[in-house]
């Protein structure tokens, strides 16, 4: 493959929908209606209309499908971004998600108007507390970040409820940056426990580090590293002696599907990114879901209302009269939509098919791995799980850094890696190939991969002045946060 | 296995490459202890015409607005969505993709994102717009975290006529963040005057209220911001062709649920956590922000900019823990906003309001029905006091045909939030009155 898998299209400089809109063209169609009583005061009107773009259907179309042809998705091609889990996103599922029983349901309609709907989150629920070793799970958090803040939120009415104040969160050095912004979110401090030389989380650091004011420890498992933190049973046993609490990111959850569960490692809180395991389309950023599993005694605190099942009729209602809840988290229910996606990704699958889901990524990872290494060294030598990190710090000797390899593969063809994260490994590169790609497609990333390395060596400049095949070139990012335009 | 396109060759040949004999070697380091030694206790998987007629066995059990006629709003709103905004947001191109890490590949999402951020500020009045939050309440959590870091006061006032679940999810997030939003009592369901001393941080006031009602606020958002406060305005989109734009009503935040903009109802989600400012707070602002620069050649391109702000570059310091947002939201959002042009979204709002005023006209008509607050200047929805308890004329409307409304805790619950959008034909609205008639009779 030659060139970049995203190319300018149509005729250079088209512009912004500001640039094609002229007055008096427009898109829109109401019913002809009379609109002579409209009881709104003078004072409440609007003096003069918005200068929103004034642009025919055909604008539009043509448009945005530009804009669609000048962006990169799974859809388009391999897309192994670390950390993201960017697997084939099932067309059943929009197929689902868009059926009226389900697409056209009012958030204020009463239960008995959404039996279905209650059904289909429980059996959720259900599901996803058997893969987590969980026992209930509220489904209002919209993304994983937003998951986190709600588990430690949870953590905070837990140990509030048992008159104990602590102030401290533990979180490995290698964790993402939501993990720290979300403690302080909560109103905690974040305590950082350095990684050790495997690249897994020092034990003996952190059982000293560790006192009655911990309030407990984030963790992914694989961790950020791509690596299983085996000594878990010790981490967990160091955070509940001083009656702290373990909380599980879900995030790398891909990796470990019926092989082991958050909660017999002993997590007592858990988040899922049902945009990454269960393959519900990543939109570009968003939208996400961020599902939360408790365990027994952390039931009581999460969020109102929640699911309940009446034992005689078996129907299925809200419950609101949660009075150790801490509270809403979301407007509503959360990503209902999102859901419906993710319900039908688990039960397509069943428990054998995301077992094989999980082997499947992790036979990529390590065989992607085995590929680049002598390249691009590993930055640990333990065996990757679903993702590993690899480090572009030999090709420094050349003057090329981890973001001119990206930037070359985009010419070469493929999405890149995610770069420089993990922020405790020099020139990081952290590949996740995922399940839903066959042998050649890995192949063919190694072998652009490897001839990256080698141009390095015979011509860096190519390196340097990539991507050149793409709709723009390497923007400059410097001068687009000093000279702030963020409208047209 | 479905999805994972590996033949048992690829599989024996991969294992080779790594020096494995089998896949169960791949998980060896995790401990024995600690393994699930079961299988998932989970059904088998199945076809994807097995899985659909499962799905739609469920759906059916649901009712949707489509056979239910939709009068329920209080925070989402049976608005029409063209068909042009999904043909557009749907293009697997962009709902496939993910954060721009990768500019150069990402420049479709950049721009529409771009797009979105100035078709905000042209709505609501404001200088800057962020690429998107998750829903309004939860925006209206992350404008008062700006409004407490730019001010550095601590109190946070919001009027009683605002959503509770907005105060509510407030109530959750301050519960973390150490404060505890105070409510003020808006008599006659709208207005109302707070105390503001010189450490509280913002004042809220959604208008249209939670009852419909429209909310007299330019003289206490001038009043905030005299006292070194932020006043944080939240409102309705669709009503921006016909009620003047929070930046004209004095507001320096402004926060809306964007589902109507193009989002189906779905439950509850995904909806679009819209937030708007002025440039004094754009280094406050939390969560993606897009750009416009040149790249090396001087092209005009779009990427992610000010990250200092944000979790990934900040970390504990960041001004949010957002990173998944609702970008494909915004996204319609913008084709559902470049669809209506100032013309169709001046002609959408008289028709709302329009068709609210004569629903009300019609109802109030009826005995023993009127106006919750009568004094009060309405959009496109309005508060019924009911003779009868509210829940029980929703649900006997519902054998009607009709999703009345939201019942309110007002008038000992006999009180009923109404919704009226374009879409609905008079013909529907005349059979919400009979039935009502006959429901209340």
């Amino acid at each position: 493959m030659t060139g970049a898998p995203v190319r300018r299209t149509g005729p250079p400089g088209e512009g912004t929908l500001a640039d094609v809109s002229r007055p008096g063209r427009r898109a829109w169609s109401w019913p002809k209606r009379e609109h002579d009583d409209v009881g709104v005061p003078d004072e409440f009107r609007r003096a003069t209309p918005p200068g929103l773009p004034e642009v025919a259907e055909r604008d539009l179309v043509r448009h945005y499908t530009r804009l669609a042809q000048i962006n990169y998705g799974v859809d388009t091609g391999f897309y192994p971004l670390g950390s993201c889990s960017m697997k084939y996103n099932p067309k059943v599922a929009e197929t689902a998600a868009a059926i009226p029983g389900f697409q056209r349901l009012h958030p204020h309609q009463p239960d008995a108007t959404i039996q279905g709907a209650l059904e289909l989150l429980w059996r959720l629920e259900e599901a996803l507390c058997e893969l987590t070793g969980m026992t209930r799970c509220t489904f209002q958090p919209p993304a994983g970040a937003s998951g986190e803040l709600t588990g430690l939120l949870i953590m905070r009415a837990f140990h509030t409820k048992n008159g104990d104040a602590r102030r401290k969160i533990v979180i490995p050095d290698s964790a993402h940056g939501t993990n720290p912004a979300s403690v302080t979110m909560a109103g905690y401090e974040a305590v950082q426990v350095p990684s050790d030389a495997r690249g897994l989380v020092d034990l003996s650091a952190l059982e000293k580090l560790v006192d009655e004011d911990v309030a407990g420890l984030m963790l992914t498992n694989p961790n950020t590293l791509g690596l299983f933190e085996e000594e878990i049973q010790g981490i967990a046993r160091a955070i509940h002696e001083v009656g702290g609490l373990l909380y599980y990111d879900g995030a790398n959850l891909n990796a470990i599907m019926g092989k082991v569960r958050p909660g017999d490692m002993g997590f007592d809180i858990v988040h899922m990114n049902t945009h990454k395991t269960f393959a519900t389309p990543h939109g570009g950023g968003g939208p996400g879901a961020g599902p939360v599993a408790v365990s027994e005694r952390l039931v009581p605190f999460l969020p109102a209302p929640l699911l309940a099942r009446d034992a005689d009729t078996g129907a299925l209602s809200w419950d609101h009269d949660r009075p150790d809840s801490i509270g809403r988290v979301h407007g509503f229910h959360g990503n209902f939509g999102v859901l419906v996606r993710a319900y039908a990704y688990v039960f397509i699958h069943g428990g054998h098919g995301l077992e094989r889901v999980s082997e499947r990524a992790v036979l990529n990872a390590n065989y992607l791995a085995e590929k680049v290494k002598a390249a691009y060294p590993l930055a640990f030598a333990g065996r990757p799980m679903h993702e590993f990190v690899a480090t572009a710090k030999p090709l420094r000797a050349h003057g090329v850094r981890a973001t001119d390899v990206a930037k070359r593969i985009i010419d070469l063809g493929f999405h890149p890696a995610t770069v420089y994260f993990p922020l405790v490994v020099e020139e990081a590169m952290m590949v996740e190939p995922t399940e839903t790609e066959p042998k050649e497609v890995l192949d063919a990333f190694a072998d652009a991969m490897l001839q990256a390395a080698g141009e390095a060596e015979s011509d860096p400049q190519l390196l340097h002045d990539a991507p050149t095949t793409t709709p723009v070139r390497r923007l400059d990012e410097a001068r687009a946060a000093r000279n702030l335009k963020l409208r047209w | 296995m479905r999805f994972a396109p590996h033949t048992d060759d690829d599989v024996r040949d991969m294992l080779a490459a790594i020096g494995l004999d089998s896949v169960e070697e791949l998980f060896a380091q995790i401990p024995a202890s600690v393994r699930l030694d079961r299988e998932l206790e989970l059904p088998d998987g199945v076809s994807e015409m097995e899985l659909l007629a499962d799905l739609r066995e469920l759906a059916s059990r649901n009712r949707h607005a489509d056979e239910l006629v939709c009068f329920a709003g209080s925070g989402a709103y049976d608005h029409y969505v063209p068909s042009v905004v999904w043909a557009l947001a749907g293009r697997s191109e962009l709902y496939t993709s993910y954060t721009p890490y990768q500019p150069e590949l990402s420049q479709g999402v950049l721009q529409a994102l771009f797009e979105y951020q100035s078709m905000i500020c042209e709505l609501t009045g404001l200088e800057v717009s962020n690429a998107s939050l998750y829903d309004g309440p939860t925006a209206l959590v992350e404008a008062v975290n700006m409004a407490r870091a730019a001010t550095k006061h601590h109190r946070v006032l919001v009027s009683g006529a605002v959503d509770a679940r907005y105060a509510e999810t407030l109530r959750t997030y301050g519960g973390g963040a150490g404060y505890e939003p105070e409510l003020w009592d808006a008599p006659g369901g709208r207005g109302g005057r707070p105390s503001i001393d010189d450490d509280v941080a913002a004042v809220v006031v959604q208008h249209p209220n939670v009852y419909g009602a429209l909310e007299p606020c330019r003289e206490l958002f001038a009043a905030a911001r005299e006292s070194g406060a932020r006043a944080i305005q939240v409102f309705d989109p669709l009503s921006l062709g016909v009620l003047a734009p929070p930046g004209e009503m004095g507001a320096d935040i402004a926060v809306a649920e964007g589902q109507s903009l193009g989002n189906h109802l779905n439950y509850g989600g995904p909806y679009l956590g819209v937030i708007a400012a002025r440039m004094q707070d754009v280094r406050r602002m939390p969560g993606r922000i897009v750009g416009e620069t040149l790249d090396v050649d001087g092209t005009t391109g779009y990427v992610l900019t000010l990250q200092a702000r944000e979790q990934h570059i900040r970390r504990e310091k960041a001004t949010s823990n957002i990173c998944t947002n609702q970008t494909l939201m915004a996204v319609a959002a913008s084709v559902y906003l470049a669809w209506l042009g100032p013309g169709g979204l001046e002609e959408l709002g008289l028709q709302c309001a329009s068709n609210a005023h004569r629903l009300a006209a019609a109802l109030t008509a009826i005995d023993g029905v009127e106006l919750l607050f009568p004094d009060a200047p309405f959009f496109k929805e309005f508060a019924l006091r009911l003779p009868r308890p509210a829940v029980e004329v929703r649900d006997a409307m519902i054998d009607r045909g009709v999703l009345a409304g939201v019942p309110l805790p007002e008038a000992d619950g006999r009180a009923l939030l109404v919704a009226v959008t374009e879409r609905r034909s008079p013909e529907e609205l005349d059979a919400y009155a009979n039935a009502l008639a006959e429901v209340v009779r």
